[in-house]
This record gives C-alpha cells, sequence and structure tokens, in this order.
C-alpha cells in the first residue's frame, strides 16, 4: 500500500516517533471543548479519511519541506493545491499543500508549515512541481507569504498593484 | 517589399490574446510573445473577473454560502454544490436520506451532459463550423428546462440543501427525463457523423499539443486533459463518493494524449452521463428527500475537511478549516480548470498560434471558475 510506505518515508522527516500525542484537532470527540488550541507539535499524524478526507497529515518546518515535498514527488503524487491558513491569535501561517494520486491506491497527503506571522517565507517547490507556480502566487497575494526561489511572485488574481492581504484576518477592506 | 514592418528571422513581438477576445470564451488574457506564426512563450493572465468567494465564504454563515458556488462554473453548476453540501454533511455527521442521494447524482448528470454539450457546441466553433453550436444549444435546451422545472433556475442553481434538497421531483420529470435519454442518443450519432469523422477536424486536432502523463502530475490536471493522456483519473471511481458506487458506468480513456483525445473523451462521457442518469431513474427509492433530525444552526466542529469531487471540468476540491463558529474559518476552493489552464504556458511553446486556440478549447475552460 502506497500510503504505508509514504507515511514512512515521511516517518524518517521526524526523528524520535511521537508517541501518541492527545489528537487535538480530531473532530466529534470533544465537542464543547472552548479552549484556544495550543498549535500542534511538527510530527505526522494519521486521519480517519471518513471524517476528515485525507490520509496522512504531516506538519513539517519551513526548512524540512523541499524533502518532504521531495518524497511525495518521488511516490508520483499529483499536487492538488496550496493554501494558506492566519492563525492570527498563534501569530503564525499555516502554508497547506494537497496532494492525492491518479492510480486507484487511494492516499491523500497534506503536508503543512508554519511561519512566524511577521516575518512569513518558506522556500517554493516550483522547481519540484511546475504546478506549483500559480498555487504559490495565489497564496502570496492573498497572505503576503514570501516563496524564496519563485520565478515570478507578482499577484495573480489580484490587481497588479494590490498591496493589501485580504485573506489575513486583520484586513480592513 | 509591401510590408512596411520587415521581421527579422529571430525577432519576436508581443500578441496580446484578450482579454475580450472571443477564442478565450472569457475575460482571459494571453501574453503571446510571437516568432510569425509560432508561438515562444506565453503568460497568461488571469483575474478579470476574480470575486473573492474565499473570503465570502469567511464571512458568510454555511448556508449562506450556497448560492456561491453554481456562481463559481455557470456551466456545470451542480457539481461544485455538490462538493460544498458533501462537505458540511461530512463535517457535521448529517445523514442523507437515500432518494435525496439519487436525485442530486441525477441532477449532477444532467448538468454535466448540459454543460460538455456547450463545450462541445463552442469547441467546435472555435474550429470553424458553427452550426454545431445550434444543435447542441438545442439539446442543451431540454436539459435546462427539465432543470428549471425542478430546482428554479436555469443557470446558477441553488438545489442542494445540508442533508438534502429543496425540491422533490415529480412525475412529469422523470418523464422527460425518460424521453431525453434516447433523444440524446441519437443526436450523439448525428454529432459524431457531422462533426467526429470531419477530415478538417481531424487536421486540426490530431497529433495537436500532446500532454505527458508526467506533465499532468506535475500540474495536477484532471477531466479530459488528464484522460486523454491515458490517465485513468475519475474522482467519481478512484475516490467514490455519494452513490456513484452503485452505478455501472466507465471511464473512458484516450492514450493519444493530442487534443483529439481529449474531444473523444469528452463526447464518450456524456454517453456514460446518460447510463449513470438511466440507472438512476430506475432504482430511485422512494421516502424523504431532508432528514428528520437535522441540527438547526450549521457548527461543524473544529478541524480540517477536505471534499473531492468530479465536476464537468474535473477534480474540484473544497477545504473547510472549522473553529466550531457559524462561519468558516477558512474556506479553500480547488477548481479543477485553474491547473489545467495553468499547463497552457508551458505546453504552447513552439506551436503555431491557431493551433494553441485550438488546444485551449480543448481545455473546456471556463473563466470565472478559475477566477473564483
Amino acid at each position: 500500500m502506497i500510503c504505508e510506505k509514504t507515511r514512512l518515508a515521511l516517518q524518517k522527516l521526524f526523528p524520535t516517533p511521537e508517541p501518541q500525542e492527545a489528537p487535538i484537532e480530531d473532530a466529534g470527540e470533544e465537542k464543547d471543548k472552548k479552549v484556544p488550541q495550543e498549535p500542534r507539535n511538527n510530527g505526522l499524524v494519521e486521519r480517519d479519511y471518513a471524517v476528515h478526507g485525507y490520509h496522512l497529515d504531516a506538519q513539517v518546518s519551513p526548512d524540512q519541506l523541499l524533502e518532504a515535498v521531495t518524497i511525495v514527488d518521488e511516490a508520483e503524487f499529483f499536487i492538488e493545491s496550496i493554501t494558506g491558513v492566519d492563525w492570527i491569535k498563534d501569530g503564525q501561517l499555516e502554508v497547506i499543500y494537497d496532494f492525492s494520486r491518479y492510480d486507484f491506491d487511494l492516499c491523500r497527503v497534506v503536508i503543512r508549515t508554519r511561519v512566524d506571522r511577521n516575518h512569513p517565507v518558506v522556500p517554493t517547490i516550483t522547481g519540484i512541481y511546475a504546478g506549483a507556480n500559480w498555487h504559490e502566487r495565489e497564496t502570496h497575494e492573498f497572505f503576503g507569504i514570501k516563496f524564496t526561489g519563485h520565478p515570478h511572485l507578482v499577484p495573480l488574481l489580484l490587481p497588479e498593484d494590490a498591496d493589501f492581504h485580504p485573506l489575513l484576518k486583520d484586513f480592513k477592506a | 517589399m509591401n510590408s512596411p514592418i520587415k521581421l527579422q528571422p529571430d525577432e519576436t513581438f508581443i500578441l496580446n490574446v484578450g482579454p475580450q477576445h472571443p477564442a478565450t470564451h472569457g475575460v482571459l488574457r494571453v501574453k503571446m510573445e510571437m516568432n510569425g506564426e509560432y508561438i515562444v512563450n506565453a503568460e497568461t493572465v488571469i483575474g478579470y473577473i476574480h470575486r473573492m468567494h474565499e473570503k465570502m465564504g469567511e464571512v458568510k454563515t454555511y448556508p449562506q454560502f450556497l448560492m456561491n458556488l453554481s456562481r463559481m462554473d455557470y456551466l456545470g453548476a451542480l457539481g461544485y454544490s455538490h462538493g460544498h453540501v458533501l462537505l458540511i454533511e461530512k463535517a457535521s455527521g448529517i445523514e442523507v436520506p437515500e432518494r435525496a442521494e439519487y436525485i442530486r447524482a441525477i441532477m449532477v448528470e444532467l448538468n454535466r451532459v448540459a454543460s460538455h454539450l456547450f463545450w462541445f457546441g463552442a469547441f467546435v466553433m472555435d474550429l470553424g463550423g458553427f452550426s454545431p453550436l445550434m444543435y447542441a444549444l438545442q439539446d442543451r435546451e431540454y436539459i435546462l428546462d427539465m432543470l428549471e422545472a425542478v430546482t428554479g433556475s436555469r443557470l446558477t442553481y441553488c438545489y442542494f440543501r445540508f442533508g438534502g434538497l429543496y425540491n422533490d421531483i415529480d412525475d412529469d420529470f422523470i418523464s422527460a427525463a425518460r424521453r431525453f435519454i434516447p433523444r440524446m442518443r441519437k443526436s450523439l450519432k448525428k454529432y459524431h457523423k457531422l462533426v467526429t469523422g470531419n477530415i478538417i477536424f481531424h487536421k486540426r486536432l490530431e497529433g495537436i499539443a500532446p500532454l505527458s502523463q508526467e506533465m499532468c502530475r506535475k500540474y495536477g490536471a484532471s477531466s479530459a486533459v488528464a484522460r486523454g493522456s491515458g490517465i485513468n483519473f475519475d474522482v467519481r471511481k478512484n475516490e467514490p463518493y455519494s452513490v456513484y458506487p452503485e452505478f455501472d458506468f466507465d471511464i473512458p480513456v484516450f492514450h493519444e494524449c493530442d487534443s483529439l483525445a481529449r474531444y473523444k473523451v469528452r463526447m464518450e462521457e456524456i454517453e456514460q452521463s446518460l447510463r449513470i442518469i438511466e440507472q438512476g431513474l430506475d432504482k430511485l427509492p422512494d421516502g424523504p428527500i431532508m432528514p428528520e433530525k437535522k441540527p438547526k444552526l450549521i457548527k461543524p466542529p473544529p478541524g480540517d475537511y477536505y471534499q473531492a469531487v468530479e465536476t464537468a471540468r474535473g477534480s474540484f476540491g473544497i477545504r473547510l478549516v472549522s473553529d466550531g463558529g457559524k462561519t468558516p474559518y477558512r474556506l479553500k476552493l480547488r477548481s479543477p480548470t485553474y491547473s489545467n489552464m495553468h499547463l497552457f504556458d508551458e505546453s504552447c511553446r513552439g506551436m503555431m498560434i491557431m493551433d494553441a486556440l485550438a488546444f485551449m478549447g480543448s481545455l473546456d475552460l471556463v473563466i470565472p471558475e478559475i477566477d473564483r
């Protein structure tokens, strides 16, 4: 099974396999929990496909990103999308990379990385997936995340002179 | 020399296609660097009809956002709504009655046929054949009338609800749909006779714009773009959802990788959609179309959810990051044509401009869906 193979390959990025930490984001169990959740540590978590819609969820540090993406590239995943999330309470921005497969060996992999909100810099993956180009440009203009090494990091959907980032939570129109 | 401009052999000039060009089917602009008739480099400029649906998703409550999805892709709107309702139902654990799921599948497939018909007409018109568009629109009109009678709108449907449907189908709809299937099969034969075997049509498409499987993977292409390159990928089969596992249908795959293969895939898909509609009508169970128990306020528990569906234009993905509130914390819409169009810049290099426009037509572009 490709999922198991990819899990083992990705697990190597995290030297000490973390013992089953409390599933922070697992849905359905603690419904009336209102305490703001701590950002989770880097690591690999297997998700319930029936609930979340994906299998593997790896959070890596920005400098591990290229290594992680190379692993999914070598396993012949295709790139689905790249997007960001603004975690303003933690002072962080998250970049989410979605990968899936063309064959019938169903496995969806999510790679995410978190960066400081005041200094959001992530390496580009356009060298590995050429199709990441537009996705990164879009994430750049919506969140202000800089993708170092990107060949053409200018606004894509917004006007060419746009200097605002509309999907940041503190954006006021 | 008659021409006042004399071009050196390696001298290039910039040709601006769009944003108001009929061949781009919407407000899409391509800056092409040309050497005579040949494209040296191309840069696609999108965003002319960007409306920031993702931000709207963050400020609107879940039910309020229902209508936005059909404004993304105006030709195959129901497929996108389907993805949205499936995602919210999965996240908040709402059970959907079986009848509702069957009706959804029938409606989505009808919409897919309508979308492919429009594409067929427009594509052939791009290549210079005008009358197939008129035939295609005539058939499409039947579908739109059927959908209008049930959903209340002709293009921008807001028909699906969390947990079910807004309106049940009646006997009129069922008999109209049953009449439509043989009619459409007859028309398909007519189209194949009129267009598919045409020698000019073949000359314009055969061997044009070959897309390798590796390239499809690097760009995340889906729909006929991937299936025309020999990739057997259809979310309905690869990642079954709704009641699709109950239906017996095939995924047409062609290995020629060219524009003609993409055309053949879509034409074959119409037939497969008709098969699904036929089986759906046969198997349609009785029962309610909305669940008895449904939360009054949709508030998915905190977490990260993803749902992919196969729309008329490819694999549409929708990601919800919920913080347990009344509105999504983040809603990402992954549109299939965005990835398909992205291929264009790289693969049209060295092509003649008229071939590039034929290639663009074979991608089945709907610009509001790229720009969101």
